[in-house]
């Protein structure tokens, strides 16, 4: 077998074997200090943030996605 | 009596009202905090103003269990640029209430609500329904969420005892909204998220006030007035990523967002922001941002029709043309404590200002025009004010 068949074999073998393992975080919770600052926070200001996508939303053809849907920096 | 504006703005309400509902859940293994927030917001802009109050409260019941709720007002005063050219100047008011409930198990967190909604010809009734699971060391969020929206539309008419619901007109729409997101950290200082949204509306989807014009050579302007017609269906496709960093020289962040937008009315858009959150000192942040709005026009919207039912389907909504907008916004806020108030954590006095210029680039001024299609193609210059008080407890 050719060495670039091998390199394939790894590449597509590699994800599957590590599908297996568990996932260490690469950024590790003492880390993620600046992370936790509230300036850092997708909505800081909910019912700012609110009232003006409600603006846009009504002078705009466009609508949808346009808050952050939950999740954050896991730093609880 | 017509009133095509305050449409605009209540359509998109309920929208904006789930996403409030469901912001402070930033994070699937915490509940929100605990927070009231007070707020007065006043629009002016194009001949329109629309203010009053939005006050949200938040309380944790618990260890697992954390409400809502939220009471939204909108005064509209209109004169707009639609107002002016088909109708007279009107008043109107828009209530909105919600109450939300998040439930924590593990890192999962569900979400769900009722929003209601009213005005004199238009009332909305929303159910939502959300969840979001922490995974992968916490690095990664992952959320889904569905809502379903009834709306009855109705029609007002001048009256000699003032104006009254049209007894003969009184059409339905609902709305249907899938959603799913994950929020990533990327690295010690980056944060990134990715949204997808799909909307789908069925019904009544039009303004049963608003006009299209079609060139009229007989008429002495040129056109002549008619009712627009949409289609009885829209569905849209929104997605939008997100990054968050903390700049590694001093304390503050940087906010870059991109949302692309297409629909089954041939609407595309594109939408960048960029924000800017600096504090001085141990008392007050100063925000800064911009935002530039582009979209081409639906399909069947036309300023000028050529000729009376020149197509199924109609619109000379502005907000379907094609166009381009920027926003610049800036907010200061102050923190303070009371040594008498314990039960206080922090408070915050807030003060944000927004200057959005709107340039249409095929709607035009009816109203200084010497021929039709030949007027100036109009402009919208709007001021947003927000004053609110946030309390933590």
């Amino acid at each position: 077998m050719r060495p670039a068949r091998y390199l394939v074999l790894l590449a597509l073998g590699l994800p599957v074997l590590t599908a297996c393992a568990p996932i260490e975080p690469w950024v590790k919770p003492y880390e993620r200090e600046k992370l936790a600052d509230p300036i850092m926070a997708f909505e800081r200001n909910p019912v700012s943030g609110s009232y003006l996508d409600h603006v846009f939303e009504s002078r705009e053809g466009a609508r949808g996605a346009s808050g952050s849907a939950g999740g954050g920096c896991g730093c609880n | 009596m017509a009133r095509p504006m305050a449409r605009q703005f209540a359509n998109n309400a309920l929208l904006i009202a789930v996403s409030l509902a469901t912001a402070s859940a930033a994070f699937a293994g915490v509940l929100p905090e605990d927070r009231a927030d007070a707020l007065y917001h006043r629009y002016e802009g194009g001949g329109i103003t629309i203010s009053g109050p939005s006050v949200l409260v938040r309380k944790k019941i618990g260890e697992q269990f954390s409400v809502s709720a939220n009471y939204y007002v909108d005064m509209v005063s209109s004169a707009s640029i639609d107002v002016m050219s088909t109708a007279s100047p009107y008043s109107e008011r828009r209530t909105q209430y919600s109450l939300g409930v998040d439930y924590l198990r593990g890192k999962t967190t569900w979400s769900t609500g009722y929003i209601n909604s009213t005005e004199s010809d238009y009332k909305a009734k929303t159910v939502y329904l959300g969840v979001s699971q922490d995974m992968f060391g916490d690095l990664t969020t992952v959320s889904f969420g569905f809502r379903r929206g009834k709306n009855d539309v109705l029609r007002n008419i001048k009256t000699a005892q003032g104006a009254i619901n049209d007894p003969a007109f009184a059409r339905e729409a609902d709305t249907r909204a899938f959603s799913v997101g994950v929020t990533q950290v990327l690295t010690r200082r980056l944060l990134g998220s990715l949204n997808y949204e799909l909307i789908t509306d069925e019904g009544f989807l039009n303004s049963p006030y608003r006009s299209s014009r079609f060139a009229d050579p007989t008429a002495p302007t040129g056109f002549r007035y008619e009712p627009e017609v949409y289609p009885a269906t829209h569905t849209s496709h929104a997605v939008a990523a997100r990054l968050k960093y903390s700049v590694p020289w001093w304390r503050a962040s940087l906010d870059g967002q991109y949302r692309f937008f297409t629909d089954s009315w041939d609407i595309k858009s594109h939408t960048v922001q960029l924000g800017y959150t600096h504090p001085l000192g141990r008392s007050w942040t100063l925000d800064g941002s911009a935002r530039y709005y582009k979209q081409d026009q639906a399909s069947f919207y036309s300023d000028l029709f050529p000729r009376a039912n020149a197509q199924n389907f109609r619109s000379r909504d502005k907000e379907l043309a094609t166009y381009d907008a920027l926003t610049l916004g800036v907010g200061v806020a102050w923190e303070f404590r009371i040594q008498r108030a314990p039960w206080l954590d922090r408070g915050t006095l807030n003060l944000r200002v927004d200057h959005m210029m709107i340039n249409y680039d095929n709607f035009r001024d009816v109203t200084k025009g010497p021929r039709a299609g030949q007027e100036p193609l109009y402009k919208l210059n709007s001021n947003i004010i927000e004053f609110y008080v946030s309390a933590w407890y």
